[in-house]
């Protein structure tokens, strides 16, 4: 089966083999305490804008695409419907909840709107699921975008539970244990302490059983389903993990912005998620937020860089650059600068 | 980790960013201007037009207002909420404006508006967007609109309709979201209350190309048919209305009888003209003002629109509106700007499309237009200004009590079949 983390130069047998072992060399265990401590001190220099808006967001950004890393990177299913189960969190977590619209806001307590608003949107990310493990590689993809852009137009036109074009607003984070989650260093670590949590469960799963058949799926589902293993049942087990976490990220999200619309589900949004996923890099689980880091910072300083027709040529330009010369991302550029240090110099032999 | 620890943790937190945020406060001598319209997405022309209005006011200022200098900085969205407010975060947050000015669409309006509040610091100058509850209700006090919204742009069209065009029944055909929900409360308010009926009401997406299902769906017996679609999306409605034999008069809304429409070819051309509409500009108004205001638009950007567009307009006076003020108060920033927005209350001021001053709740009081399709000796067609209608405000002259208890405005509201 074609995934598009598939190595192209990756020889048959056994340097293949060694190569997916080894994975990429990026520094471990205590080598990540600096960047650990780096992030939990950062709100105490960086001003409300760098906490919010570049920290705070990239990482709801990068558990998003997360969740399709793990998809895509581990299950070899590429769905661009992770934003719209995002989205669906956001959405009920507003109908469940309290907002602007208090004639289709429930006005339910925060403590049964949140676990439910992640409930449903885990329940529709099964539904994909079932849907979309029928398919696989490209048609994949079409099917989630299918999905991702019928729902985009769904809430647009549905007045009676989503609100159409206007969705909702004023949706105010849970004062859970009193704390007011909008004040900025309160919702960056918020919001850490989930990516934290989000990063070290991919990392988990990867090397869990179920996360080495999910890998093995993507290699080589016949032989997987003639050793016994239920081929469909653990790829939608896939989905609803990887639409769990989208939702908590989905969440996070409506906290941030207060309000969501079908603006935020349409396919530029949906687009973004694989643009940040491939971006990083699909091989490690640090890649989605090395990615979301990078498009934030873009989207928001290309402006300052260049005249303003011209500022999405030059995130264009960037994305396309990285695509064509590190077909890993940006994580790969770190494996190739630290081979090119390895090497010394030397030609390659 | 304890409660207790984790509390001073954010104590700290909040302490530190506390004393970064109360750098003493240095005399300035630029004033920084941010100006957010939607530069990219579907709208990006019409985001263009409107930083072409902020420029050419800030010219003709010199860029420099109450003594200071202007440091114009400029923030994009796609027109969607979302990304509204990203761009203001960014303008407010990260690069320190003290006043902005946008954005440019309605749902972008509501959110700057709800950001607004958390930003009591920085004063908000709306740009174009126009839904009625961005100031109607629950306005924020630092928010202020020196342009109307889309209803106060339908002001005189259904009373027009009604008494000179004989139009008794209609149905609408509009694009489903706040703007044109505004719009036909503008257009029905007048015309229901003298007696007229809309009888069907049919809401298609933006960027709809099928029109096929409301064409054969609207009744035989209808006097015209109400349009609130933008420019293309209306050429396309009108094309399949005439291949399948539709006839009846249409009435346009402020964005629909554009030059797109205007510069159709064929039978439709006659079908036109008599096409009355309304909005917060006329571009063949015949008054000195806006000619030269026009003048001016096309001298200082020659690769702009033929004829500034309203939302060229829109961001024009309001930027114009902030320097007239900042000239008043020299450039006082002082006290969370509270002398300029004392001051832009109550400024009464001309604009190229006559007076516009504020009401209670900082929104504009404003001239309206009222035009009909006419056309010229050598067969192009274009808006002739049939009236102007003097300082219509955001009730549309009723009582504001009676006003405000029509409810927000939506698909079913206002209705009179």
């Amino acid at each position: 089966m074609a995934s598009i983390t598939e190595q192209r130069d990756a020889p048959a047998g056994e340097r293949g083999a060694e190569l997916e072992r080894r994975g990429l060399a990026l520094p471990r265990g205590w080598a990540y305490l600096p960047l650990g401590l780096f992030l939990v001190a950062f709100p105490l220099f960086a001003g409300e804008f760098w906490t919010v808006q570049i920290g705070a967001y990239s990482m709801i950004l990068g558990v998003i695409a997360l969740s399709l890393m793990f998809l895509a990177g581990y299950g070899g299913m590429v769905s661009l419907a992770q934003m719209t189960v995002a989205g669906t969190a956001g959405y009920f977590f507003a109908i469940f909840g309290t907002s602007s619209e208090m004639s289709i806001s429930l006005g339910w307590s925060p403590w049964l709107s949140l676990p439910l608003a992640l409930l449903v949107a885990t329940l529709f990310a099964t539904l994909i699921g079932l849907l979309a493990s029928r398919t696989a590689g490209i048609y994949t993809i079409m099917i989630t975008l299918a999905i991702a852009v019928a729902f985009f137009y769904f809430t647009r036109q549905n007045y009676e539970l989503f609100n159409g074009f206007n969705g909702f607003a004023q949706i105010a984070p849970p004062a859970f244990f009193g704390y007011d989650w909008n004040q900025p260093q309160l919702f960056y670590y918020l919001t850490l302490a989930v990516a934290a949590l989000c990063y070290a469960a991919v990392v988990y799963l990867g090397r869990s059983t179920f996360g080495l058949t999910v890998q093995a799926l993507r290699d080589n589902q016949r032989r997987m389903r003639a050793l016994g293993y239920h081929v469909t049942g653990h790829q939608v087990a896939a989905y609803a993990t990887a639409g769990f976490m989208a939702a908590l990220g989905g969440l996070l999200l409506v906290f941030l912005n207060g309000r969501i619309s079908p603006g935020t589900i349409g396919v530029g949004p949906v687009i973004d998620i694989l643009i940040i996923a491939v971006l990083g890099g699909l091989r490690h689980p640090i890649g989605p937020f090395v990615g979301a880091l990078a498009f934030v910072l873009l989207d928001n300083f290309a402006i300052d860089l260049i005249e303003r027709e011209r500022f999405n040529t030059v995130i264009g330009l960037c994305f396309l650059a990285v695509v064509l010369f590190s077909p890993d991302g940006l994580l790969g550029l770190w494996e190739k600068a630290r081979r090119a240090l390895a090497r010394g110099g030397r030609p390659r032999s | 980790m304890t409660m207790l620890s984790r509390r001073s943790l954010f104590a700290a937190a909040a302490a530190v960013s506390l004393a970064v945020g109360i750098a003493p406060a240095q005399a300035q001598d630029t004033i920084k201007l941010g100006a957010l319209a939607t530069l990219e997405g579907a709208f990006a022309v019409l985001g263009q037009d409107g930083m072409r209005g902020v420029k050419l006011a800030l010219q003709q200022h010199d860029y420099m207002a109450g003594g200071k200098k202007i440091e114009l900085i400029e923030g994009s969205s796609d027109a969607s909420p979302d990304s509204a407010i990203r761009a203001a975060r960014k303008l407010v947050e990260q690069d320190n404006v003290d006043i902005l000015v946008g954005p440019l669409s309605g749902s972008e309006g509501l959110a700057v508006k709800d950001y607004a509040k958390e930003h009591p610091g920085t004063t908000f100058v709306n740009g174009t967007s126009a839904a009625q509850d961005t100031t109607l209700r629950d306005p924020a006090e630092n928010f202020f609109r020196f342009t109307t919204d889309g209803a106060q742009w339908q002001a005189g069209l259904g009373e027009y309709a009604y008494k000179e065009k004989g139009y008794e029944k209609v149905v609408v055909v509009a694009e489903d979201y706040s703007f044109p929900y505004t719009q036909v409360l503008g257009f029905m308010n007048d015309f229901c209350q003298l007696g007229g009926k809309v009888v069907d009401k049919f809401w298609v997406p933006i960027g709809n190309k099928d029109y096929s299902s409301i064409v054969y769906s609207i009744p035989e017996d209808i006097d015209a048919i109400y349009v609130a679609l933008g420019g293309a999306d209306a050429v396309n409605f009108l094309t399949q209305y005439e291949q399948a034999g539709g006839a009846k008069p249409m009435i346009g809304g402020s964005i629909t009888v554009d030059q797109t429409v205007l510069g159709t070819k064929g039978k439709r051309r006659d079908y036109l003209v008599g096409t009355p509409s309304a909005g917060p500009i006329a571009d063949n108004w015949q008054n000195e003002e806006w000619q030269s205001f026009v003048k001016a638009y096309q001298e200082a950007f020659p690769d702009g629109f033929p004829s500034p567009s309203l939302f060229a307009h829109g961001y024009y006076i309001s930027t114009k509106a902030v320097l007239e003020s900042l000239d008043a108060v020299n450039g006082d920033l002082s006290n969370n700007q509270a002398k300029l927005r004392e001051y832009m209350a109550s400024h009464e001021f001309d604009t190229p499309t006559g007076k516009v001053h504020l009401d209670q709740n900082r929104q504009a009081v404003a001239d309206i237009f009222l035009t009909e399709v006419a056309m010229k000796e050598d067969g192009t067609l274009y808006n002739e200004v049939v009236e102007v209608i003097p300082q219509v405000n955001q009730t549309l002259g009723m009582d504001r009590e009676a006003f405000l208890a029509m409810g927000p405005v939506s698909r079913d509201n206002p209705s009179c079949p």
